[in-house]
């Protein structure tokens, strides 16, 4: 039978298993060109705007499109999140406009993300 | 023939014979079911499937009606001079023809084709020179080739696949040339991601 001690070991494992690595902005800003035909980090395109991104609950950007099925989701973008959205968009949030078959490597999404994190405290999105 | 569109393949509500007599093109899973006799289950899965791949077409309409929006506003610029200018209007023919074959699909889908907006937003404040407008295309470009490479393997219908396919070449295309007109190595890598 585990302790306390081990439970909460245990769970900071599962925890480190699940955690988004720490990816390389660098590297990030490259994956994101690959969202430029729909996004900006600044306003709204085809896809909603970037900036403001975390915190932000999914399908709210006011004025902004969003299929039903995103304005249902409820889901609270953050780096899990995203993680878990990037990898397989539309088996996420099935219905979501975003037709797009999603970010397999992990590494590769940890970067995006990294970037969509430092381009969120940039003078682009007003910081 | 066109290479996307065959109305009666693509509409659910499609007769048997209809589709039939289209025997040219690939059969999608739901063309076997139906050939087979399971008409039921066909319609079904067509009815569902065409929901689908209407909702991928109708996001690529969306940013294909922006690039047209882009290159207009590149060629009101008063900064491309020929042959870019050439360049920028014969790629946004090709926009308008891939804008005009999307509308078309997602209606025979029995979607609703998204229309242009009344006025797009683009960074004109950061386009000074004639580079910075072909950088901007190209952007816009190499984003565009990554969106229908995610979502070829999406469409449940594989003549569609290969309709996007189709586009992707023309768009990498479009982005190799603009790179070369800017002095870059038109086509960096073996690879699209």
């Amino acid at each position: 039978m585990l302790t306390g001690a081990a439970l909460v070991l245990a769970a900071g494992l599962a925890a480190a298993k699940d955690a988004v690595p720490a990816g390389d902005v660098r590297a990030g800003e490259a994956v994101y060109s690959r969202c430029l035909a729909c996004h900006a980090l600044a306003y709204d395109r085809t896809g909603p705007r970037h900036c403001g991104l975390f915190g932000r609950r999914a399908g709210s950007v006011k004025g902004f499109p969003y299929s039903e099925a995103m304005k249902r989701s409820n889901i609270i973008w953050n780096e899990k999140t995203l993680d878990l959205f990037l990898a397989n968009p539309t088996k996420m949030v099935p219905g979501t406009a975003m037709g797009y078959a999603g970010i397999p490597d992990k590494k590769e999404r940890a970067d995006l993300i990294a970037y969509l994190k430092h381009a969120n405290e940039s003078a682009e999105c007003g910081k | 023939m066109s290479f996307l569109i065959q109305a009666q393949e693509l509409a659910p509500g499609g007769t048997r014979r209809s589709f039939i007599g289209k025997s040219g093109l690939l059969l999608s899973g739901a063309a076997i079911a139906l050939l087979a006799g399971q008409d039921a289950l066909a319609a079904k899965g067509a009815a569902s499937d065409a929901t689908s791949d209407a909702r991928i077409l109708n996001t690529a309409l969306g940013a294909e009606l922006e690039a047209i929006a882009a290159y207009q506003v590149g060629a009101e610029s008063g900064l491309l001079q020929k042959p870019a200018l050439d360049l920028a209007l014969t790629f946004q023919g090709h926009h308008k023809a891939h804008a005009d074959i999307l509308s078309q699909t997602i209606a025979k889908l029995g979607g609703k084709p998204v229309s242009a907006k009344k006025e797009y937003r683009f960074p004109t404040d950061k386009l000074k020179t004639q580079a910075d407008v072909l950088g901007f295309a190209a952007m816009l470009e190499k984003g565009a080739v990554s969106a229908y490479l995610g979502a070829v393997p999406l469409f449940d219908n594989r003549d569609l696949a290969k309709a996007a396919a189709s586009i992707l070449g023309d768009e990498a295309m479009h982005w190799a040339v603009l790179r070369n007109a800017l002095g870059q190595a038109p086509v960096p890598s073996a690879f699209m991601v």
